[in-house]
This record gives C-alpha cells, sequence and structure tokens, in this order.
C-alpha cells in the first residue's frame, strides 16, 4: 500500500510532520492499525537501523527517525490497545550503577521500540537490585545492561547473580552490551547474551524472546 | 595553585568535530543539513544553560596516596599509581557545567525529544571535557617558571614538564576513589555533590588529579590487566595531544 510506504520514508528521512500526517490518514482510511505499524513505522525504522549498520547514516539520523516513529506511535498506541494487540515483549534497559554513559543504551531503546517491543527504561546509574525489581514489578522478560567504563561493568554480575538467588535466572534473561563489554565478559559472568551493537542487540533480543 | 575559577560558555564550548565524533559520526562523512542544524540549536541551547566553574587545589604526594588508595579498590598495577611518586607537583580538581544543562537533557530525553537531547547530551561531554583542559592548561601555567623538575642543560623536548589529567573510574583508579577525593577537595562550593553509586551532580562534571611530570612519565603503555577491557583506549589521544599542546612546561 502506497500510504504505508509513504509513512516508512516519513520515518527513514525524519520527517515527524509528514509520519504523524500519513498515519493520521491511514487510521481515517480504516487500515489495520497493525498493518500500519508493520508496514509503515517498524519498516522504517528497519532501514533505519540496516543503514546505520551499514554507516550510511549516524546517530543522529536514526534519534531524527525515531521522533518520526513516536509521532505516527503516539496515534496508534490506543488503537493497539484498543484491539488488544501485544508488543513484542517487555525489556528493562539501563546503564549499570555508577555508569552514566547512555547513547549507545538509548540507541538501543530505540531500536527495540523500532522492532516492536516495549522498553521500561530505568536511564542510567541503575542498581542491581532495581534491575531485578523493576523486571519482576513490570513482567519483563528481559533485562538490558549497558557500560562504558571498565571499573563499572563488574556490577553486571551482581545482576546475574540477584537473579540466580532469587531463582529467576531462566526466566528473566540478561543481554549486555556497551563498549568495555565483550563477548567473553559475557560468558564469564553468566549473562545470557552479548550485544555488539545496536543491531545485534536488538536480534538478540529476538532470540531470547523466543527462547523464553 | 589554589583557585575557583568561572569559564564563559564560548569559552568552553566544543568544537563540532569533538561533539560530532561522540555522536559516531567521523570526520569524513558527509553530514546531513538537518543534523548541522541540530548541532547549532543544541549549542544555542548549551549557552543558554551552561554554567562552567571549577577548582583546583594543590595536593603533596603523601596527601595524594591516601585519596588514591580510595577505598583499596584499585587496580594493580595502573598508570596513576606508577606515575605521582615521580612528581612534585599535584594538585585534585574539579569542574561542572551546572545544573541547568543537566536538567535541560534530562528533560528533553523524558519528552521523547531524543534527537536534540542526545545532541545536548554530547555537546555538554564536550564542553566538561574542554573546561577540564582549561583548568589544566591554567594549572600548567601557573607552574611555569618555578618547577622543581629542571632537567639537565640540552635537555631535548622530551624531558619537558607536561600536565595530564586522571579521573576515577578510568585507567585502573576505582570509581570509589571519587569518595576521598571529595572529602580533601570540598567542591561542594561549586554545586557538585557524589551519589552513593560515586556518579556527581550535575552529572556533566569532572573531577581528578592534575599531575605534572616529566612528559615521558605520563606515555605509560596500554598493556595494563584492565585495559583488555577498555575498548575506547582513549588515553593513547591524551597522551598523543600530550606531545603537542601548550600544557608542557617549559622547565
Amino acid at each position: 500500500m502506497e500510504l504505508l510506504k509513504q509513512i516508512a520514508e516519513g520515518v527513514v528521512g525524519g520527517d515527524e510532520k509528514q509520519v504523524a500526517q500519513l498515519t493520521g490518514q491511514a487510521i481515517e482510511q480504516g487500515t489495520p492499525p497493525k498493518r500500519i505499524l508493520d508496514e509503515g513505522l517498524i519498516a522504517g525504522m528497519n532501514v533505519v537501523g540496516r543503514r546505520f549498520k551499514e554507516h550510511e547514516i549516524f546517530l543522529p539520523d536514526v534519534l531524527l527517525a525515531a521522533r518520526a516513529m513516536y509521532a505516527g506511535m503516539d496515534l496508534l498506541k490506543p488503537l493497539l490497545v484498543r484491539d488488544g494487540i501485544p508488543s513484542q515483549g517487555k525489556v528493562v534497559l539501563g546503564t549499570i550503577q555508577g555508569d552514566l554513559h547512555d547513547i549507545g543504551k538509548n540507541l538501543v531503546a530505540i531500536m527495540l521500540k523500532g522492532a516492536g517491543f516495549e522498553i521500561i527504561d530505568l536511564g542510567n546509574d541503575v542498581s542491581p537490585q532495581r534491575f531485578v525489581q523493576t523486571a519482576k514489578d513490570q513482567g519483563a522478560k528481559v533485562i538490558g545492561m549497558s557500560a562504558l567504563l571498565t571499573t563499572t561493568m563488574a556490577k553486571m554480575r551482581d545482576v546475574v547473580a540477584l537473579l540466580e538467588q532469587q531463582k529467576l535466572a531462566g526466566k528473566i534473561r540478561t543481554i549486555v552490551g556497551g563498549a568495555s563489554v565483550s563477548e567473553a565478559f559475557a560468558r564469564e559472568i553468566g549473562a545470557d547474551a552479548h550485544g555488539f551493537d545496536a543491531a545485534s542487540a536488538v536480534e538478540r533480543v529476538k532470540i531470547l524472546f523466543g527462547e523464553n | 595553585m589554589n583557585a575557583d575559577f568561572a569559564c564563559s560558555a564560548d569559552e568552553v564550548a566544543p568544537a563540532r568535530q569533538s561533539v560530532f565524533g561522540l555522536q559516531g559520526i567521523t570526520e569524513t562523512a558527509a553530514v546531513s543539513d538537518r543534523v548541522n542544524a541540530l548541532f547549532a540549536d543544541a549549542l544555542d541551547l548549551y549557552r543558554a544553560t551552561v554554567d562552567a566553574q571549577g577548582l583546583v587545589a594543590a595536593i603533596t604526594r603523601d596527601a595524594f596516596e591516601t585519596v588514591y588508595e580510595g577505598e583499596g579498590r584499585n587496580d594493580s598495577p595502573a598508570p596513576v599509581a606508577d606515575i605521582f611518586p615521580h612528581v612534585d607537583h599535584l594538585a585534585l580538581f574539579a569542574v561542572t557545567l551546572g545544573p541547568r544543562i543537566s536538567a535541560e537533557i534530562g528533560d528533553r530525553f523524558r519528552a521523547n525529544d531524543l534527537a536534540i537531547a542526545s545532541m545536548l547530551d554530547s555537546v555538554a561531554s564536550a564542553a566538561a571535557d574542554k573546561t577540564a583542559d582549561v583548568l589544566q592548561h591554567k594549572y600548567a601555567e601557573s607552574l611555569r617558571g618555578h618547577t622543581a623538575e629542571t632537567p639537565a642543560r640540552g635537555a631535548d623536548r622530551k624531558s619537558r614538564l607536561a600536565v595530564l589529567r586522571y579521573s576515577p573510574g578510568y585507567c585502573g583508579w576505582h570509581v570509589s576513589g571519587q569518595r576521598k577525593l571529595f572529602d580533601c577537595l570540598r567542591p561542594e562550593r561549586i554545586g557538585l555533590s557524589l551519589r552513593s553509586s560515586f556518579l556527581m551532580e550535575p552529572l556533566k562534571s569532572i573531577s581528578g588529579v592534575l599531575i605534572a611530570g616529566r612528559k615521558e612519565l605520563h606515555e605509560f603503555p596500554d598493556n595494563y590487566d584492565f585495559c583488555s577491557r577498555c575498548d575506547t583506549h582513549g588515553c593513547r589521544e591524551r597522551i598523543r595531544t600530550l606531545c603537542e599542546d601548550e600544557c608542557a612546561v617549559e622547565p
């Protein structure tokens, strides 16, 4: 459908006015909200994600696209709730305690939202207890943690340990990422996955939900 | 040198490329008009909200040893521990951009205005670094002419005294070292406080130690144990610029 393609193009171009206007138009025409979401907004963000991965565009372009996507999402959300359309799943995200670097984490949040996940973003400097408690309270199946500093990444281990202590390991899965965090470190601390970059984080989260 | 100082917004306004670097934009990349416009908007917001201040206080080697020890959680060996016993001039420092710019960034993120929030965040990070650079330069200037580390006659450029800053949280100095640094420096008078996680409020602040020593002392290798867990290796760039910048103090 041409209109949905235009919505996707609006997202790619970061044109929030166009996306809001076209999304409203699609709703008025009776297009199912889930279809507008999948073939318009998410399709657009998929293009953005691919171009970002290929270094054709940069972080600000992704964030402008995200703003455009939200403009459409604001209109769709009440309709999706009304129709009982579930999200892909809930993910608790945050930068680990002692660390304030959150550009990467914010990018992962956007890409996950763009892929249809519900994100509970706890911001930066998040304690292990808060990660786990929020996941329990919100019924989130995945906790995503980010760290830039080598001196703070050890706190990620505490989150994994806390989940094990509370017998939640396997029920709530963990994914770690950030400049200082490697695949080997993720394995060492017992995390379920490592996101090398935002795009791979989204793929890993999808796999984690598939495994649950 | 013991001093408080304030900087104008323009004095510590970051260069475009240092901000774009934080946004992952390479120097040779073609940047779209809308991203350039975003940067201009972020700079306007920065100028409207920044309140750059800093303070520096000289400290003896013995006193710094206690500060550096912190809560006993540093990596060992680590560069600062290897360097500071060999120098005569040390000073604790803190700089902040003030509460308004951090609040503005937070407000923008909460409003899902992510592009400008992120750009302003990068502008502020680069400006905080530049403020610390300005302070580093002032400290180096204050040492000019009365250093005890006079090299032998005919010493080449490499034997100059150079100032470099080091901060808790980096290069093996555990972030918990902030507590003793705060106890000693008392940066509350420029509006800084410490969270239980040792992060500073306002967030766009930097603290640490200025170490003035022979330049080669700062040229540590990046093969410490913790270096293998660090993807940024930002120390390399800082050491490289040390060879070129004005902070090298003529003995």
